[in-house]
């Protein structure tokens, strides 16, 4: 009786708090419009003063946010699953293929100029302070007795750059790819953890683990500005790291949503990334006095195939050439 | 259960089934199986309907990968010797807890369900700080196979201990001083009178250890390494093949830990039905 009750009270009061949000939501002109921001979790920092700048705009100014940061797989896979999303950003392009190919987001989000990307970042190598192993390039990781740090490619999509700029790098520098493959083995010999993501290898390293911390620039003057005691080296050779966002083809704004995506690509927005450690996309864009270093040998992915190449090549879980080489590394050490 | 040593045990007798009287005894155990069904049945059968996904053939190929095989061999050998461990340290703390008239007795007390209020990424971050490369004691064993071992055993101390301290506390003392006064020294009255009343709260204890142990993800994930074929547990294999997007690979492997963990709970159950017999 008791519990019948208490369902019935329950049940009323459920149903008076969802009509009041109907209310709220289907104003008339200038009512207040939610948006739903999913990204991975390094721009958080650069989103928050993003928005604030956006809602001071004539466009912005009606528009909340409610901001999802993690992951950038686990992010995709939750939009996938029905996590409510209007504006989303990834870390690499695979994560946004995903939601393409569930039908969330529109195949023309890459159609602009940018092919969709909002930031560039690129792969770099992170020291100790002062350089003490005085590591200039790639061919420095794979000398005897060098502790490299780098993520485990299996357990975060955005591990992959570091290794395929190791890979590309070899190739630009003209050697075979079988000479890129053999490097990477020689790599990942030298790498004694493997963490979960570029976060967590960022913590090992300055936990005082390894001689060299395999990164992406905005994550190492992201620890510069958190009073890491770092120095990083970009090398001639490296891989761009492109960073696609999107609206949603769900999306219940996608006037406001837009207006939003506009202003990310816009010079106040990319502005605001400078700072924060990204290079902006915008040509001629503010780059707030950052120093971003053009490498000689700056390859993309697209190079090397394209992601869905270097996916099916690299690391697919039977025969990839890195599970190939982790499971070498493997025998010989367990002998 | 505590027979006096002579006594003949009575011949068991097959208990009478009692029908389930009204409608609230009938009622509380409907509630109950839906309770254990919403919570733990239901989703532990999803999780081996996953693993069925790509039929018997593609659960046995995602089982027996280079990668989940040394993954679970790992897993497994480091849990059984953690809940090894469990069993002899876990029963001497309860006994010192209990019996021994330590200063301070309180506050080891509650330090024992410490790593149970400790989230384990937090526990996996407190051990890194002391085992690891700048540890403040010298003793640098992270990233190891030891590093894993010691993980566990810090998540899985409170378990046998606490099964075995109420167990401890309500034993009747009488009994040993029963064998005392007969000539029995502290060895043989541990062996013969406390043990056998004991072993059914520590194989309890150490089932649970083990289950937990096998299960452990935020304090390993940390500390290990995770060194594909050197390192790496099984949870944090699981995790990556649910980032490469392969659930069902991820199932399989689970079920195989789930079904590792039922098997060590029905042997210690029949262990535990064998050592009372035998007590």
């Amino acid at each position: 009786m008791a519990t019948a009750l208490l369902t019935l009270t329950l049940a009323a009061c459920a149903s008076t708090e969802a009509s009041t949000d109907d209310g709220s939501a289907a104003g008339s002109g200038g009512e207040e419009v939610t948006l739903s921001l999913v990204a991975y979790s390094t721009p958080q920092a650069a989103y928050e003063k993003i928005i604030a700048a956006f809602q001071e705009t004539e466009a912005g100014q009606d528009v909340k946010f409610e901001q999802s940061y993690g992951a950038s797989g686990d992010q995709s896979r939750a939009v996938e699953a029905g996590l409510p999303a209007d504006f989303v950003m990834f870390s690499l392009e695979p994560d946004m293929t995903r939601l393409v190919d569930a039908g969330m987001v529109d195949a023309s989000w890459s159609s602009d100029e940018n092919k969709g990307v909002i930031t560039n970042s690129v792969v770099a190598l992170v020291t100790r302070k002062g350089n003490p192993e005085g590591v200039q390039g790639w061919d420095d990781l794979t000398k005897k007795g060098v502790e490299v740090i780098t993520p485990n490619p299996f357990s975060s999509g955005g591990a992959r750059w570091n290794l395929m700029a190791g890979y590309g790098a070899q190739l630009e520098d003209g050697k075979s790819e079988a000479d890129g493959e053999q490097y990477l083995a020689d790599l990942l010999a030298n790498v004694p953890v493997q963490d979960e993501s570029a976060r967590a290898s960022l913590q090992t390293f300055s936990g005082g683990k390894g001689d060299v911390l395999i990164s992406y620039e905005n994550e190492a003057i992201f620890a510069q500005q958190n009073g890491e005691d770092l120095d990083y080296v970009v090398p001639d050779s490296t891989i761009l790291i492109e960073n696609p966002a999107a609206v949603t083809s769900t999306t219940k704004h996608p006037k406001e949503a837009k207006a939003f995506l506009d202003f990310v690509r816009g010079e106040e927005a990319q502005k605001i990334f400078a700072e924060n450690g990204y290079r902006p996309v915008l040509d001629g864009a503010d780059t707030a006095g950052q120093d971003f270093p053009e490498p000689a040998g700056l390859f993309t992915i697209a190079d090397l195939g394209g992601w869905d190449e270097v996916l099916a090549t690299f690391f697919d879980e039977e025969n990839g050439v890195v599970t190939e080489i982790e499971r070498n590394l493997g025998v010989s050490t367990e002998k | 259960m505590s027979l006096l040593p002579g006594a003949t045990p009575a011949p068991p007798t097959a208990p009478r089934r009692r029908p389930l009287h009204g409608k609230g005894q009938a009622i509380g155990l409907g509630f109950v199986v839906l309770y254990l069904s919403v919570i733990v049945l239901i989703p532990l059968a999803a999780v081996v309907a996953t693993s069925q996904e790509n039929g018997l053939a593609g659960f046995w190929k995602a089982v027996t990968t280079p990668e989940a095989s040394s993954t679970l061999k790992l897993t497994i050998g480091a849990s059984f010797l953690v809940a090894v461990i469990n069993c002899l340290m876990g029963t001497m703390i309860a006994w010192l807890l209990v019996r021994d008239r330590l200063p301070g007795r309180g506050f080891f007390d509650a330090l024992i369900d410490l790593p149970f209020a400790l989230p384990t990424i937090v526990a996996g971050l407190a051990l890194l700080t002391v085992y690891g490369t700048d540890s403040p004691l010298g003793l640098d064993i992270a990233y190891s196979r030891l590093a894993v071992v010691v993980a566990l055993l810090f998540v899985t101390l409170p378990f046998v201990v606490r099964t075995v301290q109420p167990v401890l506390l309500e034993l009747d003392r009488e009994m040993e001083q029963a064998a005392a006064s007969l000539g029995a020294g502290p060895a043989t009255i541990f062996f013969r009178i406390i043990l056998p009343n004991i072993l059914p709260a520590m194989a309890a204890g150490t089932a649970l250890s083990f289950a937990r142990a096998v299960s452990e993800f935020g304090s390993t994930v940390l500390i290990s390494g995770n060194l594909p074929f050197k390192t790496q547990v099984a949870s944090v294999h699981i995790f990556n093949q649910l980032e490469n997007d392969n659930v069902a690979g991820a199932a399989a492997v689970a079920t195989v830990l789930l079904v590792v963990a039922l098997v060590m709970l029905v042997a210690l159950d029949v262990l535990q039905r064998w050592g009372a017999r035998r007590g």
